[in-house]
């Protein structure tokens, strides 16, 4: 498979009251065509920023890019005009949110909100604009599309807006779709509907999706690699068996301790105890260090470097250094087949 | 739609029923009465005069024939303009105020909107700063003070328009600005909040997302979200333009419906006072309808016309 997008070495900063929160501190990935990565990690460990720095969407200020490359078809897309953007937003890169009750627009009805981006980037007059639409909302499971076209947002319930903002973001075909917890604010019947929609349309139109959740449960059915974030940073990457199966870091161990299983005897489901680390002032090292209940005395002092554990597998965690004591997977970290393909 | 008009205008009856009322309490309830300061009078006159003119009779009679009057349109003679009907003075008097009153509504809109764009489009640029202090500068400012100060500049100093009374275009742009300034400065506050919420929010981000230019998101997205405030402050825009009109029309010696309206009350001209009282009602009334009618237009979630908003 052939890489569409590579993140290097991100990082990306707010300035907020006189403190600087360090949001992404030098992320990389790479995003191959036609896959779907998800994105997990904790609330505030920058999964929205390091997603909305793809397109040049972070608020600019506050935020501000501190360095690495953002590369798609070759071309960092750090270094490219605003104008330039503008047409790779929608076109080639498009985004859905998390909230579908608040990201479409209250006076303007679904039929025009497709249309604007159709218009702009295919050259489409209004009515083959409003042609194209009909079909889209077809192709997103909305019936009697030619009715609800003519409709406003606040006449459609929260999973099909849902629906409706993934036909607008798929309307010109883009290469990449990011899609920023696209179920976190659905019940879980219509959770299941999206993304079974999306997978069957990443068929249809080999679209490649950075995917990104909290949910567990949600990776391991539709994802094909899973990088895990924390603290601004990305600690674990591998595929989902490899995650799910053979997790390397403390933190993913935590995560995986905190899903629900079906085969185990449930007792409590187990919290990471302890808060993130405050970005205004991460530690020098390991940003686990101050939850990671194996933290050594290197941890907090050097950040761990990724260490490869398999080709396609990395973690940044001091126990696989070779000096390092040998430590187990916890048992609560064992994840059954069972659990994760429901 | 019938339905919600025939509900609204039956509310705007209720409350001109109240309206009438309470200003009728009011007149009663003030010492003195239309012919306390003739001179020429003696009490015999006077005693004769009231008889004639119904003052005598009890007052829940009063009350009635007020009530009739009122909602028949026809108040009667004025009791000061010998042989002048209260509908004719309004006729006469009306169309200055509302040429006036439409000037400033137009110049406050227009002039509020584009400032609280500009600050919000500029945060906390110069722009932004610049605006915000027209903005506060106007608010601060009575509008009597306003009107000194655009006579002292462009009617003495700068000598390029006339300083008062209504005779052309030119007279009127003086008396609208002033009495633009406070619901000019006010509306320009009230954009830039509400920009700078609206541009915050989601659905802006997603418009981004699909690669529409700035200026599209800021004029095609925003902008119709942001007036939504701005034309709920229409009703109170109305209002202020009204009030303000009373004072504005007699610093520049403009003959309007405010200027009659004070000098009725001076004067205890109580037809003329009721008069204007329930046509001053009456225009606020239906430019509140007519807001609530646009609001609806601009923002789908208030369907006036259906209830087939299906889910
Ligand atoms: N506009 C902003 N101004 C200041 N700080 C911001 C801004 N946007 C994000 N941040 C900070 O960046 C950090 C990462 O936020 P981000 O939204 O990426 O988290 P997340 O992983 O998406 O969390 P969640 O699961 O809650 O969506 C947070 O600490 C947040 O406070
Ligand atoms: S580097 Fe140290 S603190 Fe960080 S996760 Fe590994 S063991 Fe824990
Ligand atoms: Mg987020």
């Amino acid at each position: 498979m052939s890489e569409i997008l590579e993140v290097k070495d991100l990082s990306v900063s707010f300035d907020t009251y006189g403190s600087e929160v360090k949001a992404v501190r030098n992320v990389s990935f790479q995003l191959m065509k036609g896959e779907t990565l998800a994105i997990v990690g904790e609330s505030g460990s920058g999964k929205s920023v390091t997603a909305q720095s793809i397109i040049r969407l972070v608020p600019t200020p506050p935020g501000k890019f501190i360095g690495g490359e953002i590369r798609f078809n070759g071309e960092d897309l750090l270094q490219k005009s605003e104008k330039q953007m503008e047409s790779i937003r929608g076109k080639e890169i498009s985004m859905i949110f998390q909230d579908p009750m608040t990201s479409l627009n209250p006076t303007m009805t679904i039929g025009k909100q497709i249309a604007e981006g159709l218009m702009k980037h295919q050259n489409m007059s209004k009515k083959e604009a409003h042609l194209r639409g009909i079909q889209l909302l077809k192709l997103v499971g909305i019936p009697t599309p030619e009715v609800r076209i003519k409709q406003y947002p606040h006449q459609y319930s929260g999973g099909m807006r849902q629906r409706a903002m993934i036909a607008i973001a798929l309307s010109c075909n883009p290469k990449i779709l990011i899609a920023d917890e696209p179920t976190t604010a659905l019940d879980v019947t219509i959770q299941a509907q999206i993304l079974e929609l999306m997978r069957q349309i990443q068929e249809e139109m080999g679209t490649a999706i950075i995917l990104i959740t909290h949910d567990l449960g949600v990776v391991a059915n539709t994802a094909t690699r899973v990088a895990v974030m924390y603290g601004g940073k990305i600690v674990e990457t591998g595929m989902v068996d490899e995650i799910f199966f053979e997790p390397k870091h403390p933190y993913t161990w935590g995560l995986l301790g905190s899903m629900p299983k079906l085969d185990k005897e449930q007792e409590e489901l187990q919290v990471i105890p302890g808060s993130p680390p405050d970005l205004a002032d991460p530690p020098t090292g390991c940003p686990f260090v101050t939850r990671c209940p194996y933290a050594m005395n290197v941890c907090g002092e050097h950040m761990p470097s990724d260490t490869s554990v398999s080709s396609t597998h990395e973690a940044a965690c001091w126990l696989l250094d070779e000096r390092a004591p040998k430590v187990d997977i916890p048992e609560s970290a064992i994840v059954g087949g069972n659990d994760i393909y429901v | 739609m019938i339905k919600y008009l025939l509900k609204r205008i039956g509310y705007i009856i209720l409350s001109l029923f109240l309206i009438i009322t309470v200003t009728f309490i009011l007149m009663k309830a003030a010492p003195g009465g239309p012919f306390a300061s003739e001179r020429a009078s003696t009490p015999a006159i006077e005693a004769q005069m009231n008889e004639a003119y119904g003052f005598n009779d009890p007052i829940h009679e009063q009350y009635f024939s007020y009530l009739i009057n009122a909602f028949t349109f026809d108040f009667g003679p004025s009791f000061k303009y010998v042989g002048q009907e209260v509908t004719e003075i309004i006729g006469r008097s009306f169309p200055y105020s509302l040429i006036l009153g439409l000037e400033a509504i137009f110049i406050a809109i227009s002039i509020g909107v584009l400032l609280g764009v500009i600050a919000a489009v500029k945060h906390n640029k110069f722009g932004d700063y610049l605006a915000m202090v027209i903005a506060v500068l106007g608010i601060s400012v009575p509008s009597f003070i306003m009107a000194a100060i655009l006579q002292y500049i462009f009617a003495i100093y700068l000598q390029v328009l006339p300083i008062a009374r209504f005779e052309s275009f030119a007279h009127t742009i003086l008396p609208a600005a002033a009495l633009a300034t406070t619901p000019l400065a006010f509306i320009a506050r009230l954009m830039r909040s509400s920009m700078l919420d609206v541009l915050n929010r989601d659905y802006i981000k997603t418009a981004k997302s699909k690669g529409l230019s700035e200026r599209v998101v800021t004029y095609k997205h925003a902008l119709r979200n942001a007036i939504l405030p701005v034309v709920s402050y229409l009703g109170p825009l109305v209002v202020s333009i009204l009030t303000g009109s009373f004072i504005i029309e007699k610093i520049f010696g403009i003959p309007g419906l405010g200027s009659e309206f004070v000098v009725s009350v001076t004067n205890r001209d109580y037809t003329v006072i009721m008069g204007t009282t329930v046509f001053f009602s009456v225009l606020l009334l239906v430019s509140i309808l007519i807001v609530d009618l646009i609001y609806g237009l601009i923002d789908p979630r208030i369907n006036v016309t259906s209830k087939e908003g299906n889910k």
